[in-house]
This record gives structure tokens, sequence and C-alpha cells, in this order.
């Protein structure tokens, strides 16, 4: 077990260090690093200056070595726009974003599997196949579409729900959060429907994919022998087996989400990193969109080991070390 | 019931039984026949600006304007026909989308059966990259690509071919690793056959079937893209709007009830998007001998 | 005669497909006593563990029992409602599978997996289902059997994981138990093992056995009587020795010659010729007469179950007999 997790962890380590590499790559040899840490209207002895400063003279390898010095110290460099360090800047967006990603996963999932488990034990019904219906669309439906449209009836025409921005916040250890206000939830509503869709599309997709092929192994025809209820066999049988899929899929889906979330937050003016983002391909602010990069990848591969943890906790032929 | 003979005619017989899927059939082939034929159906030029009337802009469905004929849809902002300016933007998503899938298509399949049939170092080397880059959402990819490269026709076709050439490449692994290992390509591979020979005349085709699915849904994923990057402002230039485009110029104007801008290049698009997806399901599903009763 | 336990006839079970109705149980009738243990044999595709399934109520769609009555314990089974049904499945009747590896939950510990098959129909606490569980282990021939309660079913050996299967299926000691192959999957050396325990433990306990298996050697070592079917149908059955020593069927015949031990060693093992017919294109009348070399005009039509002296069998021409000398 302590093994495994030693394993996974330099596994973990190993591809963050292929990603900063990819990263410098990308942005210091395909891009022009000047411009990326020096703001366009420089004069040229601070371009120099900064060219020596940052050793962009010296050979690719020892560059390599300082970009990362640099990263490790959290120095990220600042963003010309705001002019405050870029790490400051993310930091202070996060909360909104994880805010929203985390309801929308967590309820697509917990509903995706409810309707999908559904779908796939009942393949035949009109509910089924209306779920199913529902699924396609929520998978070909392009997101930013739907938030159109979600905002053209709640928020447009009906006049239910705001059509943009956090509302309302509650600061809890110092960080602001819209869920705990009725304003800021109200606010929250439409986002968090957009980005779950697809989610929940996918979890349906999975649930009943598994549902009916687990429903056919013998593993649950010896539980009907046995004179189990279907409730039995539902809940203690087949969402033990299908756990594993599912949680490999909601680990992987947190972190496209966070990806996904840029198009949301754009639409509903939602102040978090993804709208940062964007903002920052716009006007250009490279430090910015170095280091939500880096961030981004930091995040997948700590979900993926979390994911790694949890798979060892609730997985037997993992946690007791079989090859099986 | 007399069967079909040839395997084509097999496939069609049972694709026939869908009825859905037949008319999402019917709705692509329709929806390239327009893009194709657009300047011809069109009622106006959207890109002659001499065509276009600031008289005219944001004017709803039903709108007889200065050229004398109905806007059966709308106007946009820059007073264009909503129509025509659909027609075209089909053409520019179609283009995009096809080019992009053909293209991933090609590299995607060309590294998934190289790593399959060289194996050793190649094999990792190339698989781990691939399965390094499905772990990441295809839109960040774009994006970052996008960001880095700048905008134009080619570099949203190498953002788009570089966010999904993976999952070509991982199907085409797949099916060409499963097809390797049995005793016929063996001999093949043993024989003073040429390595091009056995690729072309034993992997390749083994191949085909699932890229066949994975191009239909990758197709359909490169115009949702594409619609998706336009929309945040990072896609083609304005001068020749793709639907995407489309309907981010009318969503300023959604807040005050001109939904039409919007709306109806959003409806083009998710038919378009929805009736490949239908079509490639129903492909998916007659080549998967497990689902079959 | 005492009273059958499971009394089944006329069953048909027949699966509803888009390429046309399989009728993968066609009339099939046989008497169960208690404690007894029967062969139903055939190849596969023959029908054995369709039957199996319907008599559980456990078969999947597209199929459906269309016609027969199943008794069990003087109940009939094909009337009750799906509750009454569950009821009865694991209480009074219950099977075990071929794959042990496919039928225990990997995910769940033996003592989860045997608390959920007894809390399907008792009230137990905690302590006296874990007692209850480890005896029967232990009776299986599982040793340290507390202990490997809270094992997974991967620290068990093939073997061991059948075992632990039979284990749920005696829980509550079933008057019926339908064991369908379920020594196919293992070593020889352990088949022997399981074989004879399930024979002294359906003694010990008087659970009555059906044996479904392809192969008549391992049936006839331990079956008092056996079935025989070919293409959905009983085509012969009674008691083993006498099936054995004299066949009326020719497919039972053929069976018969083709074990190893009938031949002479250094000499091919004889074969019946062709193969089983697709259910969905059954030949009409006897399904088995384009393999038989007895077969004339006669077999177009369908032969009917014909019994005498405690056997029965469905054939016009009864191997070294003529039809009419026997009735």
């Amino acid at each position: 077990m302590l093994g495994f997790i030693i394993q996974r962890f330099l596994q973990a380590v190993g591809v963050m260090a292929v990603m900063s590499v990819i990263v410098f790559c990308g942005v210091y040899a395909i891009g022009n690093p000047i411009d990326i840490v020096i703001p366009p209207e420089a004069t040229q002895e601070i371009r120099a200056e900064a060219i020596r400063r940052l050793g962009l003279d010296r050979p690719l390898y020892e560059q390599y070595f300082i970009f990362m010095g640099n990263l490790l110290q959290g120095d990220l460099g600042r963003s010309f726009v705001y002019n405050i360090p870029v790490l400051e800047l993310i930091g202070g967006r996060l909360p909104a974003t994880l805010e929203l990603v985390l309801i929308s996963v967590i309820t697509a999932t917990i509903l995706g599997v409810t309707l999908g488990v559904y779908a796939g034990y009942r393949p035949d019904s009109w509910l089924s196949k209306t779920i199913m219906a529902v699924s396609v669309l929520g998978f070909s439906v392009p997101s930013f579409w739907v938030g159109l449209i979600l905002i053209l009836t709640f928020a447009v025409n009906l006049g239910w729900l705001p059509a943009g921005g956090r509302g309302e916040t509650l600061d809890i250890w110092g960080v602001a959060w819209s869920f705990p206000t009725l304003n800021g939830l109200s606010h929250i509503v439409l986002p968090a429907i957009n980005l779950a869709l697809f989610k929940l599309a996918m979890m349906i997709r999975l649930a009943r994919a598994g549902t009916r092929e687990i429903m056919l192994t013998d593993t649950i025809k010896f539980a009907r022998a046995a004179g189990l209820s279907e409730g039995t066999i539902l809940r203690r049988h087949l969402l033990k087996l299908i756990s594993i899929p599912i949680i490999t899929v909601f680990g992987l889906e947190l972190g496209s989400t966070l990806a996904f979330a840029v198009v949301t937050e754009t639409i509903f003016s939602w102040p978090g990193v993804g709208k940062l983002i964007i903002d920052s391909i716009g006007v250009l602010d490279r430090p910015v969109m170095v280091a939500y990069l880096i961030l981004v990848a930091f995040l997948f591969v700590t979900i993926n080991f979390v994911i790694d943890l949890v798979f060892a906790l609730i997985d037997p032929r993992v946690r007791k070390g079989a090859t099986a | 019931m007399s069967q079909p003979s040839t395997p084509l005619r097999r496939f069609w017989a049972e694709f026939r039984e869908n009825r859905v899927a037949v008319v999402a059939l019917i709705i692509v082939v329709v929806m390239i026949l327009l893009a194709i034929f657009a300047p011809l159906v069109s009622p106006q030029n959207p890109y002659d600006l001499a065509n276009l009337s600031l008289m005219d802009s944001r004017r709803p469905p039903g709108f007889v304007g200065s050229g004398g004929y109905t806007h059966l849809l709308g106007t946009d902002p820059q007073g264009r026909d909503l129509l025509s300016a659909i027609f075209y933007g089909l053409r520019i998503s179609i283009q995009i989308g096809l080019a992009a899938g053909f293209v991933s298509l090609t590299i995607g399949s060309a590294l998934g059966i190289l790593a399959a049939y060289i194996g050793g170092r190649v094999e990792v080397l190339i698989m781990r990259l691939v399965d390094l880059q499905l772990s990441f959402p295809a839109i960040l990819l774009a994006l970052v690509i996008v960001a880095l490269l700048g905008q134009g026709q080619a570099q949203l076709i190498g953002a788009l071919v570089a966010a999904q050439y993976a999952y070509f490449a991982r199907t085409a692994y797949g099916a060409a690793k499963a097809e390797r290992g049995k005793d016929y390509i063996e001999a093949a591979v043993a024989t003073p056959l040429s390595s091009l020979l056995v690729v072309l005349r034993h992997l390749l085709p083994n191949c085909t079937p699932p890229l066949i699915v994975v191009a239909t849904v990758q197709i359909a994923n490169s115009i949702s893209l594409e619609a998706t990057l336009s929309f945040l402002g990072l896609g083609l230039p304005v001068t020749e709007p793709s639907l995407g485009m489309l309907i981010s110029n009318g969503f300023p104007y959604m807040m005050s009830g001109r939904y039409w801008i919007s709306v109806y290049p959003g409806v083009a698009l998710i038919i378009l998007i929805v009736a490949i997806n239908i079509v490639g399901d129903q492909v998916r599903d007659q080549f998967n001998p497990r689902l079959r009763r | 005669m005492t009273d059958p336990v499971l009394s089944v006839q006329n069953l048909r079970t027949h699966f509803f497909t888009r390429a046309g109705v399989v009728k993968a149980v066609d009339d099939v009738s046989f008497d169960l006593a208690p404690g007894e243990i029967m062969g139903l044999v055939g190849e596969s595709g023959s029908g054995k563990t369709v039957t199996g399934f319907s008599l559980l109520g456990l078969v999947d769609e597209p199929g459906r029992i269309v016609e027969g009555s199943i008794r069990l314990q003087g109940t009939e089974l094909t009337t009750l409602s799906d509750a009454e049904l569950r009821k009865r499945r694991g209480r009074e009747i219950s099977m075990i599978f071929q794959d042990p590896i496919a039928t225990l939950n990997p995910m769940l510990t033996i003592g989860q997996q045997m608390r959920l098959a007894i809390d399907a129909h008792e009230r137990l606490s905690k302590r006296a289902a874990e007692a209850r569980s480890a005896q029967l282990l232990e009776q299986v021939g599982i040793p340290s059997a507390s202990a490997r309660l809270r094992a997974y079913p991967h620290e068990f050996s093939g073997g061991m994981r059948q075992r632990v299967a039979i284990a749920i299926a005696l829980l509550h000691r079933p008057a019926v138990i339908v064991a369908d192959e379920p020594t196919t999957a293992l070593d020889v050396s352990i088949q022997a093992q399981i074989l004879f325990q399930m024979r002294d433990l359906a003694a010990e306990t008087g659970t009555a056995l059906i044996w479904i298996s392809h192969d008549l050697a391992v049936v006839s070592s331990l079956a008092s009587k056996l079935a025989v079917m070919y293409a959905g149908r009983i085509v012969e059955q009674g008691p083993t020795a006498t099936l054995l020593r004299d066949p009326r069927h020719p497919y039972t015949a053929g069976l018969i010659a083709s074990l190893p031990a009938m031949t002479a060693p250094g000499t091919p093992l004889t074969q019946i010729p062709g193969t089983t017919p697709s259910l969905l294109s059954l030949p009409p009348g006897c399904p088995f007469a384009p393999r038989c070399e007895f077969a004339t005009k006669a077999c177009m039509a369908e032969p009917e179950m014909q019994t005498a002296g405690g056997r029965g069998w469905r054939c016009f021409h009864p191997v070294g007999h003529t039809a009419e000398a026997l009735t």
C-alpha cells in the first residue's frame, strides 16, 4: 500500500517535470520569451537588462533551470495589465472557479449516476429513452450555446435568475464565496447548470454502459439466485462495481471542467480564472497565460494522484497489493 | 428475407432500419449541399460590402430590406441577411471541420499504426505522449495553441488538429495492436513483403471501421470546437464569419431582445452537430458486435 | 414413492429475438425426489442452462417461460409474483455457476457477500450471521473459516472460490440446488474433490441436486438419474445405470460411445457425426434425425416421449429394439 502511494507520487512528480519542459518549450522556445516577460513598451536598456537578468543569452538547458528555480520559489512574474504578481492574481480568482466547478461536477455525478443506472437497468422504458435522448443533446450541443439559451430563457425572457456575475458573497477564512448567500446562490444556478450539462451527459452514458454490462454478469445472476432483492443488488453490488470507472471519470472531468469553465465564465461574466485567461489572451498578458498553464497542469497531476489514492482505498485488489 | 450480398449493402440495410439515423443522414447531406452551393442559394452575398446597408441592420425576421427582398431570418448588426450569412457560415464551419478532421485522421492514424507496428521505444514514446494529451482537455490545448500561434485559418486548423489527433492515434493503435499480435501478420512480416505493404494490406484495413466512427464524431467535435473558439473571440477574422462567429456577434444584442442574430445561426450549428453525432452513433453501434442481439 | 420436491411439466422457454423465436427449452418434463441427484446432460446450446434459469425464474430478456408448470415443494412457481419468487430463491432453490471468478463480487469481502445472502431471507445479529457463515465455509472445506470471512475473492484460488459460492448457495439449506457446470473451470484434481463433496453435502442436508454438465463421465459418477437434452428437448431420461447400460435414444448411445472409457486404448474416439442444429432453424420432426443413422421417413414427424419401466425416450427407432416391442 505504502509502496503503491510512493510509486504514484513519484509518477506524479515525473509527469509534472515533463509538463514543465513542455510549457517551457512552448513558451520560451516557440514564442519570444522577451515578449512574455517584458511589456512591449519597455525601453532598449530595460530589454537588455532583462535579457541579462533572465539569462536569455545562455544555453537553453541553463535557461530551463532558471525557469524552474523561479517556478519552485513561486515566482511566475508580474501581470502586464494588473501589475501584481501573477500568482496572487490567479490565487484571488481561483476560489470563484473552484466553487463553480465543484458544484457542477458533484451535481452532475450524483444526478448522472442515478439517471444512468436507471437507464441501464431498464433500457427499454420510455423514461430511459428520454434520458438517453437528452444526454445525446448534452453531448452534442456546444456548451456556449446552451449558456446562451439559458440566459435568453431564464434571465431575459422569464427574468427569474441573474445573467451574470457572482452576486453577494460571504467571506469564509478570508475568501469570498457565493454559495452561502441566497443572492449568490441564484447567481451560481445558471452557470452551474451550463457547466454541469456536458458532464451530466457523460456520467449518464458511463453509468448506463457500466450498468448494462454488469447486470449481465454472473455476479448479478448469482446474487439474484441467492434471493437478494433488486434494490439490494443495485445498492450493494452494482454501485460498488461501477464506482471504479465513475471515480476515474470524476477525476478526469474535474480537471477538464476547470478548463471548460473558460467558456462558461466568459458567457456568465463569472470572475474566475477562466475569464481571466480569456481576457489575458485578448491583451497578450503572457505571464498570466504561462502561470495558468502551469496551474492547470499542477491541478491535473494532483487530481490524478488523489484519484489513485482513492482507488487504493476502495478497490481491495489494489489495496492488498494484488497484481490482477 | 433475402440477405443483400455485399458488406456495404448489408451495412446500409441495417442502417436503414434506424429511421432517426436516416433522417440525420439526410440532414447532414442537405447541409453539406447548402454549404457547397451557398453562393447559388443565398439571397445575398454577405461578404460583398456593396450589398450591405447599415439601414438594414438588426432587423427582425420577415423584414423587407433595401434590397427589395424579405429577410426570412432577419439581419445581423452589419445589415447582412442572416439566412445568407448562415449558408456562408455553414460553409466555413464545415470546411474547417472536415480539414481538421482529415488532417487529424491522417497524422493520428499514422502515429498509432506506426507505434503498433514498430513497437519498442517508439511505441512507448508515442503512446505516452498521446495518453498524456488525452488526459488534457481539447479545448484548453486549442486555446493555448491559438494564443501562441495567433489567429488565422491555418492556425485554427493546426490548433484543432493538435487537440484531436490523439483520439485517432489511440484508436488506430488499439486496432492495429490487436491485429499485429495475430499469427498471420507475424507470417507476413517474416516474408519478404515490404513493411509498407504489410501495413497497407493488413493493418490499415483492420483499423478502418473504428477510425470511421472516431472520424465522424471528431468532425462534429471540430465544428463545435471551432464555434466555441470563435465565440471566445479566438477563431477566424470577423470578415468571414463562421457559425460560431455569427453567434458571438449576436450575443450582445440578446439582452435587448434581438434574439434572432444569435439564435438562428445557433440552431443551424446544433442541427448539424446533432445530426452528425446521430449518424456516428448508429455507425458505431453497427460496428460493435457486442451490442448485437 | 415420496412426493417429488420439484416437478417440471411441459416447460417451454422461448427467446423472442430479432432474428426469430429461439425455442431454447421446448417441452421439458421431469421429477426430482428429495435428496436426489439428477444429471442434466447435453451439448452447449442444448438448453440445459436455460432450463436451470427457468427453474429459478431468472430468464433474461428477450426470453420468457411461455408454457408449462414448475412445482417446488407443492407451490406452482410460474404463476408467482416476482417478489414471491425472490423469497424462494436462495431459501428453497438456489444455483451455482460455472466460473467462480465471475460469480463473486471482487469489491466485497466473503463475509459481506454471505451476509447479503443471509439478510435476503432472515434477520440475524451480526454475530449470529458470522457464526452461520463460518460454519458453512468450514462445511465446504475452507480452513480457518472465521478469519477468511474478512478476505476478498481475489485472495482465494479458483477451487476455493467455488467452495465459497457453494457455501452461499447452502446458507438457507434449500430443497434444490441447480449446479451449472460448477467444476468445468477448475483443475481436474479439484474437480473430483468438489464433486464428491457436493454429493456428501447433498446427502447430509437432504438437498436435491440438478447437476448440469456437457460431460457424461462426470455426471454419471455422481447422479442417480440422468436426463439427456438435445435442441431444447429431453430426448431420454431414466436411472443412470440403466441408461448407460441400455441407451434407447441414438443420441444417448452416441454420447456413451464417445466416452474415452468406452474406447479401447490406441483407437480413435467415436464421434457423433454432424453438428448441433441452430435453434433458429430446426429441421422439421425429430431434431436429431439429420445426424442419426437410424432415421427414416417416420422421423419427419416429431416423436413423443415414450415411457416404460421408470424411464423415457423420444424416438421412433430406439436402439436395439423396435418401437412396438417396448410399448
